[in-house]
């Protein structure tokens, strides 16, 4: 009798269980409860909706039969019925058929799937190269043909928002975690040539809307395309853990029309350039300070904290650390921050002599710190070529 | 108890929990030693002490038991059996570095010079490196040591070749004296293959005093000298392990542990040398001579 | 710890006493409780980490702890899950099992069992331990990928040798199973009258004899490279990351099997039972097992499809992980056919069973998808994997292993378990399992990507219903243990029989069984096996 009542429980539960993921919620009106797959901006990516589709439906439906047969047998070839139990145990003749109906269902699953795979794989003929180049824990972009590098860093306010009780609701961020500070510009229309590597640990360069993710391997370069059909912002993230900072290294991809993309490079190409060329300058310490700020938070603060104490036993404190207080240490403090030393990466390509002038002087005068030291661009243009 | 119609089944025994122990031990110390933790030495050194009274402790155990007739031949079959999976394992584990090896031959040192799929790898990361093997500059050659020479096949790595295949054909030999019940003879050809493992090892250290001091061929020499010293040094291991085990073996034959029909301990020991033997013939072909 | 300490009473068994019966056991029953409690254990401590992550995870922001702890958090949940809680589950069972079903005295070779055990423990102190030593436990993910493994501080050592550790007490469990199936049957149990839980379980060591050396080979390259200057896995020097990702994988795709075999042997033991009908294509089931096994060395690169594999590689091992689906789909049917026609009743052993076959499948379905290698692409490395990775592994393995418990603690303690809560318990599991889980196959989908500890707004609801569940899940194993408790104590008297249904020779002997089961061989006829 109990049974009855088990298995019509086992039922309305599941029922429950499924309506609740499916009906409870106003899904298909609010976005942040997408259930399926997005079918993204670019051919292949559609393609690869549909086959996730396809599979899904067959597998759907495999267990759809397969769990009837057994719910059927629940219900009726029950000992509480009086039900005598059957002798046979085999018959060649229905093995031999389930063995052979899903080998040919795989077979036309492969099938497909063999040819899209095909079409992921040819790079051929593409219009435009770029280099993602995954760091602990930021993308560096090149564009190949243009002499345009950018750095691309979680943006400032998914920063703040993101420390451990920040007391920042990250609702209030725009697009919390999912932002940076630079966009990979991209035009619409043309096929590009996204290669991917690394510089520390592996990662992975992930849009869905693009359709695929690869991983991005010191060491080695992995080669992909993509032809983005529709203009918009499309967002994603890495997809490989690289460490304490993996959850915070966000792509944005921002396609445009490619007129707009052509004016972009142009004046994106100046825009390096004067960056470069700021050298000589000479600022005053709160304008290195404020900048340095800015800096830290983009760079440094994922390891070194925003309190500057660090992680104890994994990234030193620099809040008191002898290298960034005493006076005689200033240039290996530069040094440090340029090339880097053992787990810390190198910055001095990633940053300009400003930038490093700016996050050395902050550090040396925030916290405990309070040196009163002064870092000027050409000081750390000096520490370069030695 | 001593029934042969019973399977044997040792009463309860300590040195199990103590050989956990001290592997445990032995491992707390080598990783204090690698974190340059004080006193670490006399932790690994407790450690492998322990390892020892262990192994001697329990082999004592074993023999005595055997030596009681305690063990009929199902006892013995598992011991066979256990034996013969044991070295399987070892075969898996020497798989895992021939593995890597052939993966940086065939894969990815071509792939950083270009080949095939790595076209775009080469040109931006490593444009000026090329392929080779024997691989003596490296992608990036800061931080590696480049060597000068590798160590040629036919030199001493053909004469150990020699020296191993002489010492599975004594160790048989001893087999065949132990069958018989040539017990001076299985003594002698024992010792000759005890001493053919410990010339083996003596020329194989002199090769790596060679390798390091004058060839420059290091532990840190990119991946030739990574598969090279782990594969030849792992092979060394065990032979100096099996070396051990067929002195053991010497001293019970000395002392007639065996009898004709009776005679385990030798034959693992012996399967254990061939298995030896045959990793060898993988080393020479591969690390050495292709 | 005592579950079958007091209600011995046979004087022929002279069996030690206090604690030394433990440190120093040599008997099978004795070791297998020792391993199925250690197992519970490590499954409360696993449980303990995954919820810690489900509270991090609970709502978008980090609360709890920082990020480099959550790593840790991740990595070792799994370890401790896959190596401490089912692993060692399972060589329990067989170590209980086994030669009481073959109709053996003991193990094979019992001192080696009893440090196959011991090892463990400890090799948990090493892993476990570095979690209090400075710079934390080790946070890359239970795969160790290196670069970002080697960066591991102080604990890197620890983690590299407790796998050792793991390695070698895995290593002798299977050889003793070996030994012991092939040289220590009863006269008459002819290997085509095994119980599949038997075959399953010879079968499975056969994978761990061929599959953790690798492993350890795998890590001592890790230790090499880092300490020694050795560039396996460094470009710079010739090697390659990638390297790394084929030696594990080629240890840890059969690895999943290991954990998966065991529990296909438990329910192909429950389901004939309780069905009272002898179990559908025995022969067909052992064929289909042993092609898994052999397929699954054959698959590793299905982990690995975004590295960036040449075309040819990556067809190869889709085409290969789609046709594990096959064997895999045998069973399922055979098991549903033993079902149909039967007499069955609804034990909790069996509610746990029919669940497996269930949710198994569906965590199968999702493997197959992945296997997929274009739409892997969009998987890979998100919660879809993650969904699909526990339906085979806690609705999965862990299911199996509940029903087992269920199925055989009568036989272990002598007493019957409370029925009623057992159902109770195993209704709270599943809907919470589902709970807990499905929802993040949908967060995989939407673009949330596994191993991070805090998410863009979008993903927070599914988030938290997957916590609640979670939670709910966890709260409903403290039953779990409270009816093992109690069967343990006392309870009404089990028949040798136990179950009206079950056949074979482990229900010839009384419940408990004797100290030393069978000190002669029993004769093992057709009819005692069969219906
Ligand atoms: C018990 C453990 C277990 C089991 C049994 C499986 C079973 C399978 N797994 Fe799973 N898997 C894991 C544990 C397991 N897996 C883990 C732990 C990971 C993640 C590791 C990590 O990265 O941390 C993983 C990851 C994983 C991936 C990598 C995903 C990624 O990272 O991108 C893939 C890809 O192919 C995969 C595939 C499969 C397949 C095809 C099966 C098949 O064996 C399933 C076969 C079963 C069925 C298909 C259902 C029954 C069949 C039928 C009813 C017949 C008819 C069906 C059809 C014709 C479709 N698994
Ligand atoms: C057999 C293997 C196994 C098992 C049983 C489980 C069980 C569980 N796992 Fe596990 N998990 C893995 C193997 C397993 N997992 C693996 C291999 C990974 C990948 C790791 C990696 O990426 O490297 C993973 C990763 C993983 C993640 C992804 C983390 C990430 O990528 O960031 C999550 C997140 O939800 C998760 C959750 C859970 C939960 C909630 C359970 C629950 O089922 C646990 C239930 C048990 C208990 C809760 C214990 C008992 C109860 C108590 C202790 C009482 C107290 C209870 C309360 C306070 C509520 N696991
Ligand atoms: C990926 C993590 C990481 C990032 C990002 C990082 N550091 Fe570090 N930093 C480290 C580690 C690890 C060390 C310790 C290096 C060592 O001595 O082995 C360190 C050490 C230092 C030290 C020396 C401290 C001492 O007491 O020895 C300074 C100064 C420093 N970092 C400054 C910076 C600055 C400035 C930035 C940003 C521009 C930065 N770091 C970004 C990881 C990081
Ligand atoms: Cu970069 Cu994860
Ligand atoms: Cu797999």
């Amino acid at each position: 009798m109990h049974l009855n009542k088990s298995m019509a429980r086992f039922l309305s539960n599941f029922s429950v269980i499924f309506s609740l993921l499916f009906f409870l919620n106003p899904n298909l009106l609010h976005a942040a409860w997408g259930l399926n797959m997005t079918q993204g901006v670019t051919p292949i990516s559609q393609d690869v909706y549909n086959m996730h589709m396809t599979s899904l439906y067959v597998v759907t439906i495999i267990g759809i039969l397969v769990f009837s047969v057994m719910f059927w047998s629940i219900f009726h070839h029950r000992k509480s019925k009086g039900v005598k139990p059957a002798k046979f145990s085999h018959s060649t003749t229905v093995e031999v058929i389930w063995t052979l109906i899903p080998f040919a269902i795989i077979v036309a699953l492969a099938i497909p799937a063999t040819k899209l795979l095909a079409r992921m794989d040819d790079t051929s003929k593409s219009e435009i190269t770029v280099k993602a180049t995954g760091y602990q824990w930021k993308w560096k972009y090149d564009y190949i043909d243009e002499d345009i590098t950018l750095y691309s860093n979680l943006a400032a306010d998914s920063v703040d928002a993101s420390q451990k009780n920040s007391g920042i609701d990250p609702k209030t961020a725009d697009n919390y975690l999912r932002n940076t500070d630079t966009a990979l510009v991209l035009p619409v229309g043309k096929k590009i040539r996204i290669m991917t590597t690394a510089s520390d640990v592996i990662h992975a360069w992930w849009v869905p809307d693009l359709g695929w993710k690869r991983d991005a391997i010191p060491g080695f370069i992995n080669d992909n395309w993509t032809v983005i059909n529709k203009e918009g912002i499309y967002r994603g993230q890495c997809a490989e853990i690289c460490g304490k900072g993996h959850g915070y290294m966000p792509i944005v991809v921002k396609a445009v029309p490619e007129k707009e993309y052509l004016a972009w490079v142009q004046e994106t190409k100046l825009a390096l350039k004067s960056k470069k060329d700021s050298g000589d300058k000479e600022l005053s310490m709160d304008e290195l300070k404020s900048k340095g700020e800015a800096v830290y938070k983009a760079n440094c603060l994922a390891c070194h904290q925003a309190n500057g104490q660090g992680i104890k036993g994994v990234f030193p404190a620099l809040d008191g650390s002898p290298i960034a207080t005493v006076k005689t240490r200033i240039t290996e403090h530069i040094h440090q921050v340029i090339y880097g030393k053992n787990n810390m990466p190198a910055f001095g390509e990633q940053l300009s002599d400003t930038d490093i002038a700016a996050v050395v002087t902050y550090e040396r005068n925030v916290w405990g710190n309070k040196t009163g030291d002064i870092i000027q661009p050409k000081d750390v243009a000096a520490s370069r070529k030695k | 108890m001593a029934s042969k119609d019973i399977y044997f089944v040792p009463e309860s025994s300590k040195w199990p929990i103590v050989g956990s122990l001290a592997l445990f031990t032995s491992f707390v110390g080598a990783a204090m030693l690698f974190n340059q933790s004080p006193n670490a030495k006399y932790v690994f050194i407790i450690g492998l002490a322990a390892v020892i009274y262990m192994f001697a402790g329990w082999f004592s155990n074993v023999i005595t038991e055997s030596l009681e007739g305690k063990y009929n031949k199902q006892v013995d079959t598992s011991f066979r059996m256990g034996m013969g999976w044991f070295i399987l394992s070892e075969v898996m584990f020497f798989a895992a570095f021939f593995g890597a090896l052939f993966y940086a031959r065939v894969l990815s040192v071509p792939w950083l010079s270009g080949e095939g799929h790595g076209v775009i790898t080469h040109q931006f990361l490593w444009p000026e490196f090329k392929a080779s093997w024997p691989m003596s500059v490296m992608p990036n050659p800061t931080n590696f040591t480049a060597f000068k020479d590798t160590i040629p096949a036919f030199g001493v790595p053909a004469l150990n070749t020699l020296i191993l295949l002489t010492s599975g054909l004594t160790v048989t030999f001893a087999h065949w004296a132990l069958k018989k019940g040539q017990r001076k003879y299985l003594c002698a050809w024992l010792a000759a293959t005890v001493a053919l493992g410990a010339i083996f090892v003596y020329f194989q250290a002199g090769e790596y005093h060679h390798a390091y001091t004058e060839l420059n061929l290091k532990l840190s020499s990119g991946i030739y000298g990574s598969t090279f010293f782990l594969l030849t040094g792992f092979h060394g291991f065990h032979v100096t392990m099996g070396a051990v085990m067929l002195a053991v073996i010497l001293l019970r034959s000395l002392k007639g542990h065996f009898t004709k029909n009776d005679h385990f301990a030798f034959e693992a020991v012996a399967w254990y040398w061939h298995f030896v033997d045959v990793v060898w013939l993988g080393l020479f072909i591969f690390v050495y001579w292709l | 710890m005592s579950t079958i300490a007091h209600a011995n009473h046979d004087h022929h068994d002279h069996k030690p006493t206090g604690i030394k019966r433990w440190l120093f056991s040599t008997n099978h029953k004795d070791i297998g409780t020792m391993y199925l409690v250690f197992s519970l254990i490590m499954f409360f401590i696993g449980g303990s980490m995954a919820m810690i992550i489900r509270a991090e995870l609970f709502q978008p922001g980090l609360q709890f702890v920082d990020p480099q702890f959550y790593n840790s958090m991740v990595t070792v949940h799994a370890l401790v899950m896959i190596f401490g809680a089912v692993m060692p589950a399972g060589v329990g069972l067989a170590n209980w099992m086994i030669p009481i079903m073959i109709g053996a005295p003991d193990m094979a070779l019992p001192r080696m069992n009893n440090m196959s055990f011991w090892i463990m423990p400890f090799a948990f102190a090493l892993l476990l331990g570095t979690l209090f030593i400075e710079g934390g436990g080790p946070a890359g993910g239970w795969t160790m990928y290196p670069p970002l493994v080697l960066q591991t501080g102080k604990a890197f050592p620890f983690l590299i040798f407790a796998v050792h550790f793991l390695g070698i007490s895995s290593i002798m469990g299977a050889i003793n199973i070996i030994a012991t199936v092939f040289n220590m049957r009863a006269p008459g149990m002819t290997l085509m009258r095994l119980p599949l839980f038997v075959w399953t379980w010879v079968i499975t060591a056969f994978l761990l004899i061929a599959s953790m050396p690798v492993l350890a080979g795998a890590v001592t390259m890790l230790l090499t490279d880092k300490y020694f200057g050795t560039s396996f896995f460094n470009a710079a020097g010739g090697g390659d990351p990638v390297l790394f990702q084929h030696i594990f994988w080629f240890f840890g795709h059969p690895e999943v099997y290991i954990l998966a075999l065991p529990a296909f042997g438990i329910i192909s033991q429950i389901i004939p039972t309780f069905a009272r009908k002898p179990l559908f294509g025995y022969a067909s089931m052992v064929y289909a097992t042993a092609s898994i096994a052999i397929l699954s060395f054959f698959v590793w690169a299905h982990h690995m499809f975004t590295v960036g594999l040449p075309i040819n590689g990556e067809l190869f091992f889709m085409y290969a992980t789609m046709l594990i689906a096959v064997p895999t789909g045998v069973k399922v049917f055979n098991w549903v056919a033993t079902m149909w026609k039967g007499a069955m009743t609804f034990e909790a052993p069996m509610l746990f069973a029919l669940a497996f076959v269930i949710l198994f499948t569906i965590g199968g379905f999702s493997g197959l998808m992945l296997g997929i290698t274009p739409v892997d692409f969009q998987y890979h490395d998100t919660y879809f994997v993650v969904a699909h990775f526990h339906y085979v592994l806690l609705t999965g393995a862990v299911f199996a292993l509940m029903a087992s418990v269920y199925y055989w603690l009568p036989k272990w303690t002598g007493n019957m378990y409370d029925e009623k809560l057992a159902k109770i318990h195993f209704w709270l599991s599943t809907i919470f399992a589902n709970v807990l889980f499905f929802p993040q196959h949908f967060l995989g989908l939407a673009g949330m990507p596994r191993r991070i500890p805090d998410y863009s707004i979008q993903f927070a609801d599914f988030n938290m219903v997957s916590s609640l569940g979670g939670f709910a899940y966890g709260i409903s194993q403290l039953l779990f243990i409270y009816i093992v408790i109690k069967c343990v104590l006392g309870g009404k008297k089990a028949t040798a029989q136990v179950w009206e249904g079950a056949r074979g020779l482990e229900w010839t002997l009384s419940s408990p069984p004797p100290y030393h089961s069978f000190t002669k061989p029993p004769k093992v006829t057709k009819a005692l096996m069969d219906y």
